[in-house]
């Protein structure tokens, strides 16, 4: 088959790649870019493991085709800390011990970044509402609400 | 037809490991030339913190700090034997392993310190900080990085040591069938309170509270983090999760993530969890097995607080809608 030429984005940072049509965003980004904070959990859009931002929007990479995503912007986990500062999120999922085999983190993060970007002072049904797309097996889900509240509160502190 | 409110306890006793042809594990220690220390390991950290608990029990014993000590566990075929991380031995099994090494480890590290000093090692001690002194004479030091340097270039010393842990094979008496499966056992206690709505089935649980008893917590933040997801996964397995619905009948079978039912993040009971500490006998630093069975007495309490509820006695798990409106109804026929 044909290789097309996909070009975006990916945590500010121009990439081109050219990849088979049909290839999942997950796969390019995987396994062509070398991008692997969105995990491939059940790679029919049922668990959350593989949600990158897409132009401001919470998807699934997993349902997504690389090829349509020319043109855009796409962040992941893996581009959340700055100069090897961890985003507000990803120390409070450490502080909160909301992670332990990690699989589904990356995923949980961009949820909570794509919820918080836009409520920056979410209630805990809104954390359960962003995060409901997204399955934990470890944790009970508890520590990672709770880590979600907590960055959402060190966030407000900071911009007051 | 109404929703109906019940409470539910339970309490359990679980081994920590098992014992079918023996249960082993073996650990190796060695140092590297700059003074860190390297444990070399089969076990598996399968997310429960393997790797952390390893390193505080290697940083023990040796008497450093334990961002000096690095775990290896890459690759079973060329690692030190272990049976395996299951049955909540890891840290017990392992860490009796790592603990093994370490002081072996640690005494040759004692005497080339001694070389270095011109004293007797038995007149050594660490301060945790990564030096070596001598009792009652602390100015009189060495680091453990000068420590290892010599070890490997002046002195010719493998600062290293080898670990093993087995828990012999044990028979059961002809006569009695006793046999001792396991070394120790965590205790566990849990009271539910759930709603039932008996036009539905739908069982609602409102709190799970939980005491666990688990020898030393090693460390206690994990531990709790352990025992909090446990806590879920077992309400999860009371209620939710099965792969066989109809078990012999492969009908309605979950087929994927869609179809496999756990309790999601809006379904969480208010939870609880208190630890109680019983150092065990043979345990690294007192530890015991808490891994699996902090998912076990949430599942008894859920099945008595629905009997508590409504009435009805449901034996097969998870205990659905479903079978609860079937028990209802065999119940009303009387």
């Amino acid at each position: 088959m044909a290789k097309v030429p996909v070009q975006f984005t990916l945590n500010g940072s121009e990439t081109a790649e050219f990849i088979e049509s049909g290839t999942t965003l997950l796969n390019a980004l995987r396994d062509k870019i070398g991008d692997t904070s969105p995990k491939g959990g059940c790679h029919q859009g049922t668990c959350g493991a593989c949600s990158v931002i897409i132009d401001g929007e919470l998807k699934l990479s997993c349902l997504t085709l690389a090829e349509t995503c020319n043109g855009a912007d796409i962040k992941t986990t893996a581009g959340l800390a700055e100069g090897g500062v961890l985003h507000p999120l990803q120390r409070a999922f450490l502080d909160a011990f909301a992670t332990q085999c990690g699989f589904c983190t990356p995923g949980m993060i961009v949820a909570a970044k794509v919820l918080l970007d836009r409520t920056p002072n979410p209630s805990r049904e809104d954390v359960v509402e962003a995060l409901s797309g997204n399955i934990c097996r470890c944790t009970g889900y508890e520590p990672i609400i709770q880590a979600v509240l907590t960055a959402a509160r060190a966030n407000s502190q900071n911009a007051a | 037809m109404a929703i109906r409110r019940g409470r539910g306890v339970a309490a359990i006793n679980y081994p920590t490991g098992m014992n079918l042809g023996g249960d082993p594990t073996q650990a190796l220690v060695h140092s590297t030339p700059t003074g860190n220390f390297m444990v070399t390991l089969s076990s598996v950290d399968l997310g429960q913190g393997m790797k952390q608990i390893m390193a505080q029990i290697c940083a023990e014993t040796i008497g450093v700090p334990t961002d000096r000590v690095v775990i290896d566990t890459a690759d079973t075929d060329t690692g030190p034997h272990c049976m395996g991380t299951f049955a909540s031995r890891g840290t017990h099994r392992a860490g009796n392993a790592v603990i093994q090494a370490a002081k072996e480890a640690r005494q040759v590290m004692l005497e080339v310190a001694a070389e270095e000093l011109e004293v007797n090692a038995s007149d050594l001690d660490t301060d945790g900080q990564g030096n070596i002194q001598v009792k009652g004479a602390p100015q009189k030091s060495i680091s453990i990085f000068d420590v290892a340097l010599s070890a490997h270039f002046k002195r010719g010393r493998s600062i290293s040591g080898r670990g093993m842990f087995l828990i012999p094979r044990s028979y059961p008496e002809k006569e009695t069938g006793a046999m001792k499966p396991s070394t120790c056992y965590a205790h566990a206690c849990t009271v539910a309170e759930v709603e039932v709505d008996d036009e539905t089935g739908e069982v609602t649980v409102l709190t799970v509270k939980n005491v666990f008893e688990i020898g030393r917590a090693l460390n206690p933040k994990m531990v709790e983090q352990q025992l909090v997801g446990g806590s879920w996964m077992g309400i999860s397995h009371a209620l939710y999760e099965t792969t066989e619905p109809y078990y012999p009948n492969r009908d309605h079978g979950g087929t994927d993530f869609n179809q496999y039912l756990m309790p999601g993040p809006g379904d969480l009971a208010e939870t609880e969890i208190i630890v109680l500490e019983r150092p065990s006998a043979d345990g690294p630093f007192g530890a015991k097995g808490p891994g699996e069975m902090c998912a076990n007495p949430q599942i008894p309490a859920v099945a008595n607080a629905v009997f508590d509820a409504v009435g009805v006695r449901i034996d097969t798990l998870p205990i659905t809608p479903e079978r609860i409106l079937r028990a209802l109804k065999a119940q009303a026929a009387g």
